[in-house]
């Protein structure tokens, strides 16, 4: 981020500056204000939904719908009905649960095999993962199917696990990520260590984890937001509500309260909060490797 | 290579030395299968075995409870019959048609904005990502309270300027345009890549645009564009593949159980057609055929914008 920025950030602080003719002024014309108004006008409509569905959580049943910025009628009583209604401590547990077992076991997995295809050479090397590249462009509807059957011979349906195992065998979206990182490692260091008498397996988790740890982080918080936030598996595989993840648990919560004909859109609205304020959190935490996870995709891709 | 070091000229014999070489390439090979031996593992059982059985179960009828039956091309001829298909997929291009261009030009232009914020641009740039971290389940509730027809915020806002909003959510009309709308709230992740690309536009090209007397328009039409068109090109391919296979929006807002009060026909997408096929009327060999159906559109749409894209897309360097 160097080339774009020097322009204004290299301005003279002082605001006398704009007078003396220096070589770059921080001036204010009438372009500048357009954009700052641009932007904020857009801010806006970015972040009201948010603060309209936090503020309608903390509204009376009757108020939801009035769009108002400060309850007029400020209550608590939804996160206790919602706590009440329905079995959210359970749902926030069953998808803690399956987000951390998924994304930890995908980051481990895929970390395993990208290293295998980024530190040794072998004769069907290229030919391998070609077929992992390409089954990034299958359609999850293909295997969708058969995979369901596969758990449901298993007796695994209406259980978590479907949920999460397939990601002991790797993504092949982050094995390419991860992949291009290893490659990006000096080859000497591997080299050195092996002379010093390491084996595979410790240069793999001593040396190249380790050095890898940025890309590491990204594939665990994409992972951890794409499980977080999937609704699609959790609609195959879990019947019980007690199995329930919590974007399946707020399907559930709308489809009663919602147009169910029980119209209590309070509920629906503070279940929302609530399955999306950990997401807000997570990024606030990771935002740093959010944005480069998602820039190096970009540029990779 | 570690290895080299043991056949260095002269210390051994040469059949010895290539007898070693190649042992240590088995071993090689070997410590390599094992590293890679869990995707392998998983392709076989979740991907390989899926895909044959999958082409296998769309030959058939399966309803899960009893065998499969096999009705060879029955399947595939139902498709051309079913209204239903038809109505999917022309809810699905139309979705798709307007929904792709329009997301890469707001996040294009909320590229350009934000790299013009200087300092501030890491504020913004949270504002704009925080939507594409909310999950799907939530951006279809939203899209139902937001655009309702009688006390929605967007209907309001619309009052405002003496506009009459319609029933967004309700009128079969107005049902795709809302959802379209409301996918562009998640523009995040593509204005991240495309900020990137353009922070990488060598500033001297922007030097020389103003010297030669270029406008803005010019600039960008004629400069940023051709030198992030890699970008583009990525956000636009990504996006039609997962616009053909949209459903968790749509799904959330307008099927399941609670729907019972009016037509959903208009939301009726391509793969939440094939997800009820499958899981709500087990109809399991349909479902499948379905699927195979969709792969051949996508593949048959990716190769046109992957052949069309030569003609545009420019790369620095030697990349690809």
């Amino acid at each position: 981020m160097t080339t774009q920025t020097r322009l204004d950030s290299e301005a003279a602080p002082e605001p006398r500056a704009t007078r003396t003719p220096v070589r770059r002024r921080r001036k204010i014309t009438p372009v500048k204000v357009l954009i700052w108004v641009a932007l904020i006008l857009a801010t806006l409509i970015f972040i009201y939904p948010f603060i309209w569905l936090l503020s309608a959580s903390f509204k009376p049943r009757g108020e939801v719908f009035d769009n108002k910025l400060i309850p007029e009628t400020f209550t608590f009583d939804n996160y206790l009905n919602v706590w009440q209604e329905a079995p959210m401590a359970l749902w926030l547990w069953n998808t803690v649960l399956v987000t951390v077992l998924a994304a930890v076991t995908v980051t481990v997995s895929s970390a395993m095999v990208a290293w295998g295809f980024a530190y040794f050479r072998f004769r069907a090397r290229n030919l391998l993962f070609a077929v992992v590249l390409a089954t990034m462009m299958l359609p999850g509807a293909v295997t969708m199917i058969p995979q369901f059957l596969i758990w449901n011979s298993l007796g695994m349906v209406d259980t978590l696990t479907p949920l999460w195992a397939q990601n002991l065998f790797g993504s092949a979206f982050y094995i390419f990520l991860l992949r291009q990182f290893f490659l990006g490692l000096p080859r000497e260091l591997f080299d050195a260590a092996k002379v010093d008498g390491a084996n595979n397996w410790t240069i793999f988790t001593r040396i190249a984890m380790p050095l890898c740890k940025p890309a590491l982080i990204i594939t665990l918080l994409f992972e951890f937001q794409a499980i977080w936030t999937d609704l699609m598996r959790p609609l195959i595989y879990l019947r019980d509500s007690d199995n329930f993840t919590v974007p399946r648990g707020l399907k559930a919560l709308l489809d009663q309260y919602g147009f169910g004909g029980e119209w209590h859109w309070e509920i629906v609205v503070t279940a929302s909060v609530i399955t999306t304020v950990p997401m807000i959190i997570l990024f606030f935490l990771g935002q740093r490797h959010f944005v480069q996870g998602i820039a190096t995709t970009g540029s990779k891709g | 290579m570690a290895r080299t070091q043991v056949d260095a000229p002269g210390t051994l014999g040469d059949d010895r030395a290539a007898r070693a070489r190649r042992m240590s390439r088995r071993r090689e090979t070997r410590a390599a299968l094992l590293f890679i031996s869990p995707w392998i593992i998983g392709f076989l059982v979740f991907t390989a075995w899926p895909i044959i059985y999958s082409a296998y179960l769309s030959l058939t009828d399966y309803d899960v409870i009893n065998d499969p039956n096999y009705v060879g091309f029955e399947n595939y001829e139902e498709l051309f019959r079913d209204p239903d298909v038809g109505l999917a997929l022309s809810n699905t291009f139309y979705f798709t048609i307007i929904q792709v261009p329009l997301y890469v030009i707001v996040s294009l232009a909320l590229a350009l904005l934000l790299d013009k914020a200087g300092r501030a641009s890491g504020f913004f740039r949270t504002a704009f990502f925080l939507p594409k971290m909310t999950p799907p389940v939530a951006v279809g509730i939203l899209l139902l309270l937001l655009f309702n027809g009688q006390s929605g915020l967007i209907n309001e806002a619309l009052g405002w300027f003496g506009v009459d909003g319609p029933a967004w959510t309700t009128d079969p009309d107005w049902v795709k345009p809302g959802l379209i709308l409301m996918s562009l709230w998640s523009v995040g992740s593509s204005v991240i890549i495309l900020l990137a690309a353009l922070r990488n536009v060598p500033q001297e090209l922007y030097d020389s645009a103003r010297v030669d007397g270029a406008g803005w328009w010019k600039t960008t039409m004629r400069i940023t564009v051709p030198m992030i068109s890699g970008a583009l090109f990525f956000i636009f391919i990504v996006n039609t593949i997962a616009g053909f296979q949209t459903f968790t929006e749509a799904y959330t807002a307008y099927f399941g159980s609670g729907n019972t009060t009016y037509s959903n026909d208009a939301a009726l997408f391509y793969v939440i057609y094939l997800f009820r096929q499958a899981f709500e009327f087990l109809n399991m060999g349909y479902a499948s055929a379905m699927a195979w159906l969709l792969f051949v559109i996508i593949m048959i749409f990716t190769a046109i914008q992957i052949k069309v894209s030569r003609r545009f897309v420019y790369y620095e360097g030697e990349q690809r």
